[in-house]
């Protein structure tokens, strides 16, 4: 159930990280030139902006609730030592709240460099918020700054645990990159939509170069940044690894398989190519890495699922490096913006994709995780709730849930159909 | 007393949430019972506006009241949340509805969507503050044991005193939420709207201050131990606060003073969390004092420095939000500004177009050759900020002229 709600929950989160800093920016170019179709522009983003917080705001709430509601053994057991981080993200998020209230209604009603101003808190804020969070799922993935004596918590250090944590770094990146890419490429397939439909002014030149180019630079440096997150996987969730591989048995020079299907300890169908993960995971084709074999069966996680998320993720962050690199290299050696109308059909799928890579990454690291919610410290199965009608509440939250995301869409639609008028007309 | 300070920041976070919060889910109840008709536009239209820029501050409480309880209080807050799970369920699906609500309003284009939409707030609006008044109840009168559910499901919220408090949390919101209302209408100028509210103002303070006196009877018979500490016991001063402060409200409204009324009523709520907390304390949950139930003493001092840290950025943010509202900064009133000095200044190339570039390229490097080839974490962390560092110069140089 969690899993819905964060699934759910982390689009908005993307578009909390990246668009107040994009509408900002073209706030900021509005305050230079003068130019009133920047000004349309930011307004007409700070609408989506804020129907976006809003549900954001309530997903956000849910998810607290449901901590304690679905996890009551985790937080009670292991409260001490994560909660600080969403203690300081409750505070980023009340930030935020507070100065998108600001911005959101000071539009006309603040000077221009104090309405400006205010947007800079929330920017800050969806930083210091998502850092956080992370923090704390960085220290279910590589728990420390406690000991564990009798089933609690005992010697609790809680910002070693959340903020010493050495997987902490790549995770920050790789989910800021990620915010980065999704609010890019889904804002740039608006409008991609917009022009393979004929609208194809300045405005919509503007609204989509800004964020494209952001996404199409993000998205080849996310492979690399991809790369350090699987390489400390390798080194301190060895299983969760070989999930991903569908490595059964620890082997010197272990290979990749592309695609297939893992059962009896081996991949089927995939497409192999030798001793590639133990030069990627080690630096050393003939490194030894630890198979699913390394720890009983009970301590693995459910590799075909984790896997299909795994290659889903690093299968479409592959095709969306490619689309930047495209990019970035008409825009060097032709100076312009690519003109085929297959490259926007291209950009306009890109966002619904971008947002599938995002949830199964979501997935690979969770579901790579079990069966533990505490890697190493505690299952997930002794971290439920011991209530009863956990089912009834599931289908009632999952149909709020569906209600929810259908209410996006259609207030997305709406504001998409009657936009603020324009205040500059088309060049 | 070191492990009581975060429950006494989580009581002031209840108590802002009582106020605030409560204020919010108010303005929606009055939203529902202004039934049809164009009057009855202007009302919901009103209450709506009014709340608009702040309800996201006023519901940020909830959180920070959790996230404080759960951090420092771990296993009190496991045991609350699983026993009492179908009220909080209850009471999560209702925010939902209420910002999903929220929301959407600003993409309704017909008048009949945006009272359908209405409906759904101002539903929700009472299920809310009922669910968490009733929460409230099960702790309060000693139905929540320590356990993961250990308590009944059902009984633990639905009982005597939490239907009590969950009935006296929806009218005291209405009752604030007219109060606020009222002198919100005076600065809109907007006279009928300020005779409708402050009608309502009295109108609910008189069914709250009813509720409120004849709920001690049903705590005396209920929660006797509650109702002993509530009236001769710890909590006294702080009820005594209470009625005075609701009666000094109740005086404000009927002489047309709805600015000190606005602090006079929140001090009434306040006062009341105050009195529970004191005839509660030292006991959190049945068996379980609050110094049992404190995490350990350095997650206590953390978060601690968390809230203080917190608090300092945020009590000036959140003041200039409210002083915003409160001087009409924020309301809707079309005032177009004089657009910027035209500067003609085109947004074109970079001025270092080659340089920045070089930047980028160099970045790209040494983010790949620490992030990708080198195996210590520090440079790991180094090649992460590099490739920031790319996507930030490579933006501006291959940003095309807009």
């Amino acid at each position: 159930m969690q899993a819905l709600s964060f699934a759910v929950h982390i689009p908005l989160v993307c578009f909390g990280i990246a668009f107040p800093a994009m509408v900002m920016f073209v706030e900021w170019l509005y305050l230079r030139t003068g130019d009133e179709l920047y000004r349309t522009i930011a307004r007409r983003w700070t609408r989506v902006m804020v129907a976006l917080f809003a549900v954001g705001v309530i997903t956000g709430t849910i998810l607290s609730f449901e901590m304690g509601l679905l996890w009551p053994n985790f937080t009670a057991t292991f409260g001490s030592v994560f909660g600080l981080g969403f203690a300081i993200e409750g505070f980023s998020f009340f930030m935020e709240a507070i100065f998108i209230g600001i911005y959101v209604y000071g539009w006309d009603r603040l000077s221009r460099r104090a309405h400006f101003l205010s947007g800079i808190p929330i920017v800050l804020s969806g930083f210091t918020g998502s850092l956080t969070v992370i923090s704390v799922n960085a220290w279910m993935n590589h728990p420390g700054g406690f000991r564990l004596v009798a089933g609690k918590a005992v010697d609790v250090k809680p910002w070693k645990a959340l903020f010493g944590n050495t997987y902490l770094w790549h995770e920050l990146v790789h989910m800021y990159i990620a915010g980065y890419i999704v609010t890019g490429f889904l804002v740039a397939g608006a409008y991609a939509v917009a022009r393979l439909r004929g609208r194809w002014g300045r405005y919509e030149r503007t609204a989509l170069a800004i964020p494209l180019t952001i996404a199409a630079l993000a998205s080849p440096v996310q492979v690399l940044v991809g790369d350090w997150a699987a390489r400390d996987v390798a080194h301190h969730e060895p299983v969760k690894l070989a999930a991903f591989e569908g490595l059964g048995k620890t082997t010197r020079g272990a290979p990749i398989h592309v695609l297939g299907w893992y059962s009896d300890g081996d991949v089927k169908y995939g497409l192999r190519i030798p001793k590639l993960l133990s030069f990627l995971a080690f630096h050393n084709p003939n490194a030894t890495v630890k198979g699913l074999d390394a720890v009983p069966a009970r301590d693995r996680p459910p590799v075909n699922g984790v896997r299909i998320a795994f290659q889903t993720m690093v299968g479409i962050g592959t095709l969306l490096a490619l689309l930047g690199v495209f990019y970035v290299f008409i825009r060097w050696r032709r100076g312009r913006v690519p003109d085929s109308p297959w490259f926007y059909r291209a950009v306009a799928l890109a966002g619904p994709l971008s947002l599938v890579a995002l949830v199964a990454g979501w997935v690979t690291t969770e579901l790579g995780r079990q069966p533990w919610v505490v890697y190493g410290t505690m299952r997930t199965a002794q971290a439920v709730t011991g209530a009863g009608g956990i089912p009834v509440g599931y289908a009632t939250l999952a149909l709020v849930y569906a209600g929810v995301i259908a209410a996006v869409f259609w207030i997305l639609r709406r504001l998409a159909a009657a936009p603020l008028p324009a205040v500059a007309e088309e060049v | 007393m070191l492990y009581a300070l975060p429950l006494v920041f989580a009581l002031i976070g209840l108590a802002l949430y009582g106020v605030l919060g409560a204020a919010d889910f108010g303005a929606g109840f009055w939203q529902l019972a202004a039934g049809p008709g164009k009057h009855a536009e202007r009302i919901r239209e009103h209450a709506h506006k009014s709340m608009a820029p702040v309800w996201e501050a006023n519901h940020v409480w909830l959180i920070f009241v959790l996230t404080v309880v759960w951090t420092a209080y771990p296993k009190a807050f496991g045991s609350i949340a699983s026993t009492l799970c179908v009220a909080l369920l209850i009471a999560a699906i209702g925010i939902i509805f209420r910002g999903a609500a929220y929301a959407l309003r600003s993409g309704a284009s017909s008048l009949a969507e945006q009272s359908t939409i209405d409906t759904a707030f101002g539903i929700s609006s009472v299920i809310v503050p009922f669910a968490l008044g009733a929460a409230v109840g099960g702790i309060a009168s000693g139905r929540v044991p320590v356990g993961n559910a250990a308590g009944d499901l059902f009984t633990s919220w639905l009982n005597p005193t939490s239907i009590l408090i969950g009935v006296l949390a929806v009218v005291t919101g209405a009752y604030l939420a007219a109060v606020f209302l009222s002198g919100d209408a005076v600065r809109v100028g907007d006279e009928q709207l300020v005779r409708d509210f402050r009608a309502r103002a009295l109108l609910s303070g008189v069914v709250a201050g009813a509720i409120a006196i004849g709920g001690l009877a049903v705590l005396h018979s209920d929660s006797h131990a509650l109702f002993e500490e509530l009236v001769t016991g710890k909590g006294l001063p702080a009820l005594i606060v209470s009625v005075l402060a609701g009666v000094a409200t109740m005086a404000l409204v009927w002489w047309w003073r709805f600015e000190p009324a606005r602090y006079t009523a929140a001090l009434a709520v306040a006062a009341i969390v105050a009195g529970w907390a004191l005839a509660q304390s030292p006991r959190l949950l049945p068996g379980l004092t609050v110094r049992q139930a404190a995490a350990p003493h350095d997650t206590l001092v953390a978060i601690l420095v968390a809230i203080l840290a917190g608090g300092a950025l945020l009590v000036p943010a959140l003041g200039t939000l409210f002083r915003l509202t409160l001087r009409g900064h924020l309301d809707h009133a079309e005032a177009e500004q004089a657009p910027p000095p035209h500067r003609e200044a085109q947004f074109g190339e970079p001025r270092h177009p080659q340089l920045l570039l070089r930047v980028a390229a160099a970045l790209l490097i040494a983010g790949f050759g620490f992030t990708n080839v080198a195996d210590a974490q520090w440079a790991h962390v180094l090649g992460g900020a590099c490739l920031l560092g790319v996507v930030a110069t490579g933006f501006r140089v291959a940003l095309p002229a807009l």
